[in-house]
């Protein structure tokens, strides 16, 4: 592995990891709203107990999504020296608002919410949550905005250096830019996705409670909730957010498509790939069941398109890794459709009052919350993969944007430094929150009785 | 436009190191100054709700750098490679150190992140004034633009200096004493009992020490980088900002003094703010000074975005920065006054 290889899995695998609190902070800011709302309405103190018991999940996921964000901000210079001087004009635009506009909201309300209800009193503490989950999902929205630019860069203008080669990008229209259609799509995608996780996570501390017979009442609202808002997000996440992006990927990224779908040749119409291994050598798929036509009407309304296959491109504008990408994308839609089934199923139980003493369906529930997340994780390797060979889409190829003088040897060491701390982290925050969830919403009381004398 | 851009990412770096620079010093002090866990917790409540926000200021401040200066934030950031992930293990360490501790009854496990919270910011302190001393001293940019930084070379101020040399070690350990003794009068202000009474007594021996080492310093970078010093005397406006540090420092002792608790950390942050308003109003324009070649300095003409960027920038970031100094100032005056572990809600 060169330099280039080691900081392409520096970067995948430090966003990777990040991801799964924030994700999680994003999905949980809003049903902690609703719990709260929920809550003034109604006048029922277990749904403040529920909030939070949730905005302690919150808090330990928060942090460990703070400290594993910083080190993304910093790859952009430390890695990715050519591409931050390339174009740090335009994307460091929404680098620093997401700074400027959402952090700093984030974080001040976060510390008015997690220890300011005394003082806040209900509508205050109310909203303190509805700030911390504006400043979640406004950073949602900013990062996503700069990816996007990556993906389908608009509102930019292009400067030659003297010798009439291009030098680097500039910022020419920024309401183009910060309304960028692929942004918009996209976020409305991932944001659906981080609410599919969060209420995943709800409804399996509901069911995990449910089955243990402990604290019901709070198990009951975790699964009323989970449930309810998981059925919204997952039909969400397929139609319009899943349907709408794929068809911005069909309009500008083609080989990326062709490649997500393991598609070689073209064809009118194409077929829906639901399963097979792509042979990118032979350049076949391997063992493929398929439905004739759908991926014509899928990509672009009508069963009779042409939907070109990667051999309609140069081998050099193919993604560099054909094979992760199909997996990642049938990963991603697989699960999808399988997410919408639990949530589908459980919701029917719970209308028919039978979700609490339905067992099996409370074991899939309790086991499924680590679905959402493989499936986030292998909808963004989708898109980063699917970007490839390209930094900025047709702008900047991502062998022309890693640093100069950052060696193989240097990134391999960190690389190792951060798996470590990592894997360290990763336990020691599956600890905590199991510790939290077996507490659960009265820790106070348990924790006195089981407090050792304080010297 | 240029001007205007390179105030604003010094005001909010310095911003940041006023803020969480008094966090480093908690960290620092905390196993000196606490001795029992009750003592310990109130520590880490008395920064608990006010960390994250503080260190958000140097991730604003890295995005606005990207924007501002595309050309600086590559070099600085890709010279400095393995000194920067170092310093994220650190940050990411401190972090976890603040919000794990208090969540386990166990002695071992607080002790351990006790630790854990001392080690990551003493040597956040140190290599925070080493940065520093690094800008000041220049780099090896080369006719790329950008350069390699090893972590040490001969230790030496040369044209191949390392990250560390006996200058930018100086600089870290003034940072050190400078960022401890501000971290005392925090907790004089924040805390009251044997906290309060220990950080009481050792602040001004810290601040004597930072006035000596400061001295040494100042000498130092007179040799080191004597334009800075040329700079400042030529602007006549930047006096203003030099007086200052000396009107903090008579704040700080006489508040220290007379035992004015908020009058000794108003003192300690503005000596903070300004040091480094003065040090950034000398240095002007230069952000990467090349020690090759003077030609290939990384300068604000040379590596500012295009102007568009710029001039939209102004309009939003003051909107944003008025916005988020509203919610700063809502949010010290909710965690105003002494930290009360018996009344205050808090999971420290």
């Amino acid at each position: 592995m060169n330099a280039l290889t080691w900081s392409r899995f520096q970067f995948g695998f430090t966003a990777a990891y990040h991801y799964l609190f924030p994700q999680l902070t994003m999905g949980l800011a809003l049903i902690i709203v609703i719990l709260k709302v929920i809550a003034l309405r109604s006048g029922e103190e277990k749904y403040n107990e529920a909030a939070r018991f949730w905005a302690r999940i919150f808090g330990i996921n928060f942090v460990v999504g703070v400290v594993t964000g910083i080190p993304l901000e910093f790859q952009f210079g430390t890695n990715w020296a050519r591409f931050s001087n390339f174009a740090g004009g335009v994307i460091g635009l929404t680098l620093a608002m997401e700074g400027m506009f959402a952090f700093f909201a984030e974080s001040a309300f976060l510390g008015l919410f997690l220890f300011g209800e005394k003082k806040l009193g209900p509508k205050g503490h109310l909203g303190a949550a509805v700030m911390v989950f504006l400043g979640s999902w406004l950073s949602g929205y900013f990062i996503i905005a700069t990816n996007a630019f990556m993906q389908h860069p608009v509102g930019h203008s292009i400067v030659n250096g003297p010798d009439g080669a291009m030098q680097k990008i500039q910022l020419a229209n920024f309401w183009v830019y910060l309304l960028n259609p692929w942004a918009i799509w996209q976020y409305a995608h991932n944001m659906c996705a981080a609410v599919v996780t969060a209420s995943f996570v709800v409804a399996a501390v509901g069911a995990f409670w449910t089955l243990l017979n402990m604290y019901r009442d709070h198990a009951r609202i975790c699964l009323k909730v989970g449930v309810t808002v998981g059925l919204i997000a997952s039909l969400l996440q397929l139609f319009p957010t899943g349907d709408q992006h794929g068809k911005m990927v069909a309009r500008y990224q083609q080989p990326s498509l062709a490649a997500m779908e393991g598609k070689f040749k073209s064809s009118s119409p194409a077929d829906l790939v639901i399963i097979g291994q792509p042979d990118v050598n032979r350049r076949t798929l391997d063992n493929p069941i398929s439905v004739p036509a759908v991926l014509s009407f899928l990509a672009y309304g009508s069963f009779g398109a042409e939907v070109k296959g990667l051999e309609s491109f140069p081998r050099d504008q193919w993604p560099d890794n054909v094979e992760l990408l199909y997996y990642s994308y049938h990963i991603m839609v697989g699960l999808g459709t399988i997410l919408i089934g639990v949530m589908m199923l459980s919701f029917l139980l719970l209308r028919l009052n039978r979700l609490e003493s339905f067992k099996p369906m409370l074991w899939i529930l309790m086991f499924a919350f680590p679905f959402p997340y493989i499936a986030t994780t292998a909808g963004w390797m989708t898109a980063e993969l699917g970007r490839q060979p390209w930094l900025i889409w047709q702008l900047q190829r991502t062998a022309a944007g890693n640093s100069p003088y950052v060696s193989g040897g240097s990134v391999s060491f960190t690389m190792l430094g951060f798996m470590g701390l990592y894997v360290v982290m990763g336990v020691l925050f599956v600890y905590l929150i199991g510790r939290e969830v077996q507490r659960g919403p009265f820790p106070a009381l348990q924790s006195q009785s089981t407090a050792p004398v304080e010297g | 436009m240029e001007a205007i851009w390179y105030a604003i990412v010094s005001i909010m770096l310095a911003t940041y190191v006023v803020l969480d620079g008094f966090d480093f010093g908690v960290g620092i002090l905390h196993l000196i100054v606490a001795r029992t866990d009750k003592e310990r917790r109130t520590i880490f409540a008395a920064i608990g709700p006010l960390w994250d926000g503080n260190e958000v200021w140097l991730i604003a401040a890295g995005g606005v750098l990207v924007y501002a200066f595309p050309r600086a934030y590559a070099a600085g950031f890709s010279g400095f490679y393995l000194a920067l992930m170092m310093v994220l293990w650190l940050l990411i360490l401190r972090g976890l150190s603040i919000e794990f501790r208090s969540k386990e009854q166990n002695p071992l496990w607080r002790a351990f992140w006790d630790g854990a919270f001392f080690f990551s910011s003493t040597l956040m302190a140190i290599v925070l004034g080493a940065a520093l001393g690094n800008v000041i001293r220049g780099v090896p940019v080369d006719a790329t633009g950008y350069f390699s930084g090893p972590l040490f070379t001969n230790f030496m101020v040369g044209p191949h200096p390392g990250v560390l040399d006996w200058y930018t070690v100086l600089v870290g350990m003034f940072t050190l004493l400078a960022l401890a003794g501000h971290g005392a009068t925090y907790l004089c202000y924040k805390t009251s009992d044997a906290v309060h009474d220990r950080a009481g007594a050792l602040a001004p021996k810290i601040w004597g020490a930072v006035l000596v080492v400061g001295a040494l310093t100042t000498l130092a970078t007179a040799r080191v980088r004597p334009e800075l010093f040329e700079h400042l005397l030529a602007r006549p406006w930047t006096w203003a900002l030099v007086l200052m540090i000396l009107v903090s420092v008579v704040t700080l002792f006489t508040g220290l003094s007379r035992k004015k608790d908020g009058m000794a950390f108003a003192g300690s942050a503005g000596f903070l703010l300004f040091m480094l308003a003065s040090t950034a109003a000398g240095g002007y324009p230069n952000i990467l000074i090349s020690t090759l070649n003077r030609d290939w300095d990384i300068h604000a003409h040379n590596a500012m975005a295009g102007t568009l960027s710029l001039q939209v920038g102004l309009i939003w970031w003051l909107i944003a920065m008025a916005l988020a100094l509203g919610y700063f100032i809502y949010l010290f005056r909710s965690f105003r006054g002494k930290v009360d572990m018996d009344t205050d809600d808090h999971a420290y």
